[in-house]
């Protein structure tokens, strides 16, 4: 890769000074669209630029710009800095090391929105990066990025952090809106969703914050240069997240579409101890296992081709799985996390990644029957489809798959009995 | 938007109002979607996932916005993926709905069999076996055996207080947050909350004291298991062992539908015992709610051991028991002796029949007709009141309501819930008070005065040239319908008349009056205050000297000589004392002939509420022998001074009250005992949906006309006066819970009711007095000195004693005073 | 005792001014973590109380959310709290491992405190530096720490430095 547009910071040492950053055109992206551009001429460009969400979804980032509800004000632009689906470690980078391009970004989203107040919510474990930005936010002050009357118009823009306090869910975005007006992270029921009833009950637009850290490339330098990057459906790059049985673990910042193969092999420096590779769950704990086949692992990574091998993108934190680990005992740690994450508030969910955990324990430890194995399946099954938000379907996706896929570790856990 | 839309549940075709909830839309259809969560009288939250059904919606063309068809010219409707939430659907026009397919057979059993996971399945010794939803939806849909290994299940305290009046089994508790978005949506108080999260989720409450709310009651019937119990019924007795007796709260002028649930009990010898107090649906009074006094307090005192239980008479001094015939000869004679002189004291405890038979036989004793009230304004009330058409639940926008001189809550509480909706529905809402109460958190104005400016306050409103805010005057005269509330606040008789007087004012001079839909409503402390001014009694301005200048007096339902000292002493002067009475009062003591009569609990009879509507109470128990009720001893005595007045039959006796009292023409007991169909359809048969609250089928009462609709008198202005001038107002105000004759006779309550006489002060007021919380002091007011515990609290008025009615003090009205710190002798 | 906004006027004042002044609800959480700071590493009551108050919601609300987030505590424990990632991506490399060697150096169990109430250790949940297992973060009343890429020798040393600074 000749020249990172996220990890930014990787070509350029100390990027995440302001004035280095300037000096390398920081901030001129948001002079152009405050000063040069109607807010609604930014979401455009955004939405040419086929920009999709980065936080799991995909979501094309310029329509739900444009779904802004402008009879109802004031409107709200919130950055998803939960970070929290295991596996997942690149908002982090982005904001400790290239802070002010993410910056930028919320700001010109801010812009194009009309919005004059804008949240960061960052889980509570980064209680560092929340001071580090409070920092950079201060900084941007001082020098009227932000403030009232920005470059002498009167757009005026504040941006606030917010710590969460532990809990996955409220990277769910109307748990983290819940979050954010003080109450308990549960989400709300959509529709409405955000740009129509989002923080406070205003238009918000939420976005994750490397979806963000894209915008001010994209403004700066055109939808069409970011066409050129990544595939004609999935255009840009994607930050991977790679871990587990790897030798180089770390982020890897890659045009869309590019394979499996070449990150873990290339990029990643191929299995620990040159051991064979089982399978790769391509979004996190939440993620479908995907046996790594050679069809697998020649598939490009984007949102279209994924899903053909039977996993989704997602928040693309590929773990990594060599032929030592036990699937039964991987169906065990994921159904461990999401028993734990459960918000509680639906039935489904809150019972059934219980039963799971007591029948995924049952059987890693060797206590099992067939029978278990069989409940546990039609326990996934009977979860998925029922619950009040995605998390309870996520819970569920490496046991089904890992059932449907790997039933041979299951049998072999058992049989240790 | 159409008012109505026309979808299809199960193949049938219904139309049903625009905005239902496809289940409620169902329910409609006597198609039953089963739900934990989704309660009829709260906002959906989808959250137990049991209602899950496949919903489709019409297709329509982008472009020109018609319908989509299939090729047999059916409308194409578009499925979703997954199933939906019947609870969170709103109906919308063309749209299909199936609940019976496969597919959400296998989800309501799957939504189930999680919920089971958790459950102690404890159903022989729960206290909602018989009527659970979980028990009854799991017989329906329910797994037959369990997957889940029995020792994997999570454990969990089975007998958590949450406070004194209810306790949580947090194994039985399904989540369904019903509790919680009751406290916190309806009423307001949101003390209860889920603690931790996921599979450690738990009900909990950390307000001081815990749950403290005065509606803890209704989540029990609305909690969907057997997780929420009241520690009177808990472990009391099994469901299907009970007969439900439908009755009417007595404690205040709401007069909610209530219905008893009762048993024969050996351990009461045999005899019927009410078991609980369960809400009866009346969607025009109490719609399926009651506040925690009349669930816990409203019929102790009837089975209490001090009842009398035989008549009495004074021989040499001393009240002794005799026979009926003995005692009733010897009250005739004293009567009869009295004729001219003669003065009969009752109150709004008496049914109508009661006080028709009493007034009856004292017009023909030449008799007054004595009220025992602080309040007056009942001739207007049934002027200018509410009745028939008026309907607290259809204010909304336009209207206007308003509150004075009340702490609403505290006094009725079920009008201030319906005034809290009406304020939520865009109905504009004047609070004046002299400080800040519950109600006024939804006021869109709140206006302070000082205490005994009320009438004044209330007179500007009709002003346009008034202080009081042009907002609130032209609200008011605007306004579609207007409701006027005036409370007990400060109150005494004389400035109850006066804040009487210009509420029917305000109604008249804002073209209100007579207008079907507004009207004035007494929040008097008595159910049925109204009856009795129907009835044609009257509040005394001296009754100290009425009693004095009386040959006989006959006191019912009153307690004179135990509220005020000074009507003690002036009873000691009346000549000839009969009372009727379930206890030995301080005013029975004092008579020379008492005769025991039967709760209300114990016979039959009817309650003309505050908004005019007469509501019919059943026997719910057997009547104790030897006790009569209190119409019946009037006949009897009657029968013996040559007066015909009805011994026997309630109905009878009100065919009597139709013809002699105008607004009452046409109220007959079957008129009372009629019923329409309700929204929302709650039934015994689906307690799942709407709780344990009783469906009406004994009657939902019949609202008068008041006077007005025929004619619109004129009413003046009161003469007001001037504020109190004092350097400390002691000022009598309500709790809803106090120590007042009946309800301390509650075991339930007990620990919630106040311990002794308090007095509650601004803290700077009593800074400034060297006062401070929780110290003993001596209040000293003209009624004499009392020992009072001080309370602080900021909403006190500065220069003003709170003093509570009925926990010890007998500030009858406000008064200049003294406050100061006992003395260790 | 006194209350938070006595206390640290000027933080409290910081806090609510990051939102809205009719959204002061939305200051609960940083409130709480003063809360948590002020009590030594827990929230008493008292202080939901005082954290109510200030924001003007009941106390059983705030409980709820102290209740909801990992991060707030109702009960004392150690004064470093060492929260050890265990799970998938750091377990693949060697994490439940990690925090059982360290355990076992401490003499205590997961979810234990050392007795001289100096070190309480707890398994975390993803902590979003899956690339640095084994990794932990040490929540003590002030905040919190990352350490990535460790190993039982560098943690213990940091845990020795930690007794000395108590003394
Ligand atoms: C259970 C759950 C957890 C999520 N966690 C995150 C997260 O940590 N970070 C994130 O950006 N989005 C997360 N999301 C997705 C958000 O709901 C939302 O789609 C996203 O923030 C939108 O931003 P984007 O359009 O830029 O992707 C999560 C979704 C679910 C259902
Ligand atoms: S206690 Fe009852 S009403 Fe409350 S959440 Fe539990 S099951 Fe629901
Ligand atoms: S947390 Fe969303 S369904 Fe349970």
């Amino acid at each position: 890769m000749s020249e990172h547009i996220l990890l930014r910071h990787r070509d350029i040492p100390n990027i995440k000074d302001l004035a280095v950053y300037q000096a390398h055109g920081g901030f001129e992206a948001f002079r152009k669209a405050v000063t040069e551009m109607q807010p609604d001429e930014v979401t455009d460009e955004v939405k040419k630029s086929g920009l999709r969400g980065r936080g799991g979804a995909g979501f094309p980032t310029g329509l739900k710009w444009a779904f802004m509800d402008k009879r109802n004000w004031p409107h709200y632009v919130i950055a998803n800095g939960d970070e929290s689906e295991p596996g997942t470690f690149k908002d982090r980078e982005i904001m400790e090391e290239n802070s002010f391009q993410f910056l930028e970004g919320v700001a010109i989203a801010s812009y194009a929105v009309g919005a004059r107040r804008a949240y960061i919510y960052l889980r509570g474990e980064f209680w560092h990066v929340a001071r580090w930005l409070d920092q950079k936010i201060a900084e941007m002050e001082a020098v009227g990025l932000l403030g009232d009357n920005l470059f002498g118009t009167d757009y005026s823009l504040r941006i606030y952090t917010h710590l969460g306090a532990g809990a996955y869910i409220c990277g769910e975005e109307t748990a983290l809106m819940e979050s954010l007006e003080g109450k308990r992270g549960q989400p709300r029921l959509r529709p409405p969703f955000p740009p129509t009833y989002g923080l406070y009950g205003k238009p918000t637009v939420i976005n994750n914050v490397e979806t963000l850290t894209n915008v001010p490339m994209i403004i700066a330098r055109g939808a069409d240069w970011y066409h050129t990057l990544g595939t004609e459906k999935s255009p840009g790059v994607k930050i991977f997240s790679l871990s587990g049985r790897v030798n180089r673990p770390g982020n890897y910042e890659l045009p869309l579409g590019t394979t499996f193969r070449e990150l873990i092999y290339e990029h990643g420096g191929g299995i620990i101890g040159g051991k064979k590779i089982k399978a790769i769950m391509p979004a996190g704990a939440s993620s479908s296992l995907l046996p790594a086949t050679d069809e697998v692992l020649d598939t490009p990574m984007d949102y279209e081709s994924v899903p053909k091998v039977g996993g989704m993108l997602g928040s693309a934190s590929v773990i990594v799985l060599d032929e030592t680990v036990s699937i039964a005992w991987l169906v065990k740690k994921t159904v461990n996390f999401f028993r734990e994450e459960s918000c509680g508030k639906c039935t489904p969910c809150r019972e059934g990644t219980y039963w799971m955990e007591r029948l995924t324990e049952r059987i890693a430890s060797g206590k099992g029957t067939p029978q278990d194995v069989e409940t546990l399946y039609d326990v996934g099954r009977q979860i998925q489809g029922k619950t009040f938000c995605p998390l309870g379907d996520f819970a569920t996706m490496a046991v089904v798959t890992g059932i449907e896929r790997f039933r041979e570790d299951f049998d072999a856990a058992i049989k240790e009995r | 938007m159409a008012d109505s839309v026309t979808l299809t549940i199960d193949g049938q075709q219904i139309t049903v109002p625009a905005g239902l909830t496809v289940v409620d839309a169902a329910r409609r259809a006597g198609i039953e979607i089963p739900v934990f969560c989704y309660h009829p009288k709260m906002e959906p939250v989808g959250m137990c996932r049991m209602c899950l059904a496949e919903i489709g919606r019409p297709m329509r063309d982008r472009a020109t916005g018609d319908f989509l068809r299939e090729e047999d010219g059916s409308i194409k409707i578009q499925w979703g993926r997954k199933l939906e939430t019947a609870c969170t659907a709103r109906v919308m026009e063309g749209m299909v709905v199936r609940t019976t397919t496969e597919k959400v057979t296998a989800a309501r059993k799957s939504v189930l069999e999680f919920l089971l996971t958790s459950h102690p399945l404890d159903c022989p010794i729960c206290d909602k076996g018989g009527e659970c939803s979980l028990q009854n939806l799991t017989v329906a849909y329910g797994p037959a055996v369990s997957r889940f290994y029995y020792e994997d299940k999570a454990h969990a305290p089975k007998d958590v207080p949450l406070g004194d009046l209810i306790i949580l089994d947090r194994e039985r508790c399904i989540k369904c947050a019903r509790c919680i978005r009751f406290q916190e949506e309806i009423v307001d108080d949101p003390v209860l909350t889920f603690y931790q999260r996921g599979h450690h989720t738990d009900i909990t409450t950390f307000s001081d004291p815990p749950f403290d709310s005065y509606w803890s009651g209704n989540t029990t019937d609305i909690c969907p298991v057997g997780a929420l119990t009241t520690v009177d019924f808990r472990f009391g007795a099994r469901p299907w062992e009970m007969r439900p007796a439908a009755s009417i709260c007595t404690l205040c002028p709401v007069g909610c539908n209530i219905t008893f649930d009762v048993r024969r009990e050996a351990a009461a010898g045999g005899k019927m015992v009410v078991k609980r107090v369960l809400p009866r649906q009346n969607e025009e009074v109490n719609e399926i709610w009651i506040c925690d006094k009349g669930r816990f307090a409203g019929y102790h005192f009837a089975e209490s051991k001090d009842r009398l239980t035989q008549p009495l008479v004074r021989k040499d001094g001393v009240l002794t028991p005799v026979s009926w015939e003995e005692a009733l000869e010897a009250a005739a004679r004293g009567l009869e002796a009295a004729r001219g002189h003669f003065l009969a004291l009752a109150s709004g405890r008496l049914s109508n029949e009661d006080l028709f038979n009493l007034a009856r036989l004292t017009d023909a004793l030449g008799g007054v007709k004595a009220l025992d009230a602080f309040m007056a304004g009942g001739d207007l009330t049934a002027q200018f009141g509410l009745g028939e058409g008026s309907n607290l639940a259809d204010l909304g926008k336009g209207d206007t309501i308003v509150v004075v001189a009340s702490d609403l809550e505290e006094e009725a509480p079920l009008w201030w819930l319906r005034v809290k909706q009406a304020s939520e529905r865009g109905a504009m809402l004047i609070v004046a008070n002299p400080r800040f109460t519950k109600t006024e958190r939804y006021a869109d104005v709140a206006l302070r005065y000082r205490y005994g400016r009320e009438a004044e306050i209330v007179l500007g409103l009709a002003d346009e040239g008034c202080s009081c805010g042009g907002e609130a005057v032209k609200a008011v005269a605007e306004a579609n319908r207007l409701v006027v509330f005036y409370g007990q606040e400060g109150m005494s008789l004389p400035a109850s008349r006066a804040l009487a007087q210009a509420a029917a004012h305000l109604l008249v001079k804002t073209g209100h009056a007579g207008k079907v839909g507004s009207g004035m409503a007494g929040v008097w402390p008595r159910a049925n205050a109204q009856g009795a001014w129907d009835m044609g009694f009257r509040p005394q301005d001296d009754l100290a000297a009425a009693f004095r200048s009386a040959k006989a007096v006959l006191i019912a339902g009153a307690d004179p000589a135990g509220d005020d000292p000074a009507l003690a002493a002036a009873l000691d002067e009346a000549g000839f004392v009969v009372v009727q009475e379930l206890f030995l009062t301080e005013t029975a003591r004092k008579a020379d002939v008492v005769f025991p009569v039967l709760a209300y609990t114990e016979r039959s009879g009817t309650y003309t509420n505050g908004e005019l509507r007469v509501q019919r109470f059943y026997p719910a128990v057997l009547p104790p022998q030897g006790l009569l009720a209190d119409f019946t001893v009037a006949a009897k005595l009657g029968k013996r001074l040559g007066i015909a007045l009805e011994a026997n039959s309630p109905a009878a006796i009100m065919r009597q009250i139709a013809e002699a009292v105008p607004h009452y023409a046409g109220v007959t007991y079957e008129k009372l005992a009629e019923v329409h169909e309700q929204y929302p359809l709650i039934r015994r048969t689906d307690l799942y949906y709407g709780g344990t609250a009783y469906a009406n089928v004994q009657g939902l009462g019949v609202a008068l006309k008041p006077t007005a609709r025929e004619a619109v008198p004129e009413v003046e202005a009161p003469a007001v006066s001037g504020p109190l001038q004092a350097d400390l107002l002691a000022v009598p105000v309500t709790r809803l819970y106090d120590r007042g004759a009946l309800v301390g006779r509650s075991g339930t309550l007990q620990p919630r009711l106040p311990s002794g006489a308090f007095v509650v002060l601004h803290p700077d007021e009593a800074a400034r007095r060297g006062l401070s919380d929780g110290v003993q002091a001596v209040l000293q007011i003209p009624a004499g000195a009392y020992a009072v515990t001080v309370r602080l609290s900021p909403q006190a008025p500065e220069g003003v004693v709170l003093v509570p009615r009925s926990v010890g003090v007998p500030a009858r009205e406000i008064a200049g005073c003294e406050l100061r710190v006992k003395r260790e002798e | 005792m006194s209350s938070l906004a006595e206390k640290y006027p000027d933080e409290v004042e910081a806090i609510l001014a990051k939102y809205p002044p009719e959204h002061k609800r939305s200051a609960v959480m940083p409130l709480l973590y003063l809360a948590q700071r002020d009590g030594g590493g827990y929230i008493t009551k008292a202080a939901m109380e005082d954290v109510a108050h200030i924001v003007g919601i009941s106390v059983s609300d705030v409980a709820g959310v102290v209740g909801f987030y990992s991060l707030y505590h109702d009960k004392p424990a150690g004064k470093y709290r060492i929260q050890v990632c265990t799970d998938v991506a750091c377990a693949l490399r060697g994490a439940e491992q990690f925090a059982e060697a360290l355990c076992e150096n401490l003499g205590i169990k997961i979810g234990e405190t050392t007795p001289d109430g100096l070190v309480t250790v707890e398994e975390a949940k993803c902590l979003a530096a899956c690339d640095h297992a084994p990794v932990f973060q040490v929540q003590t009343p002030d905040g919190l720490t990352y350490h990535q890429d460790m190993d039982i020798k560098a943690t213990l040393e940091l845990i020795e430095q930690w007794r000395k600074e108590a003394k």
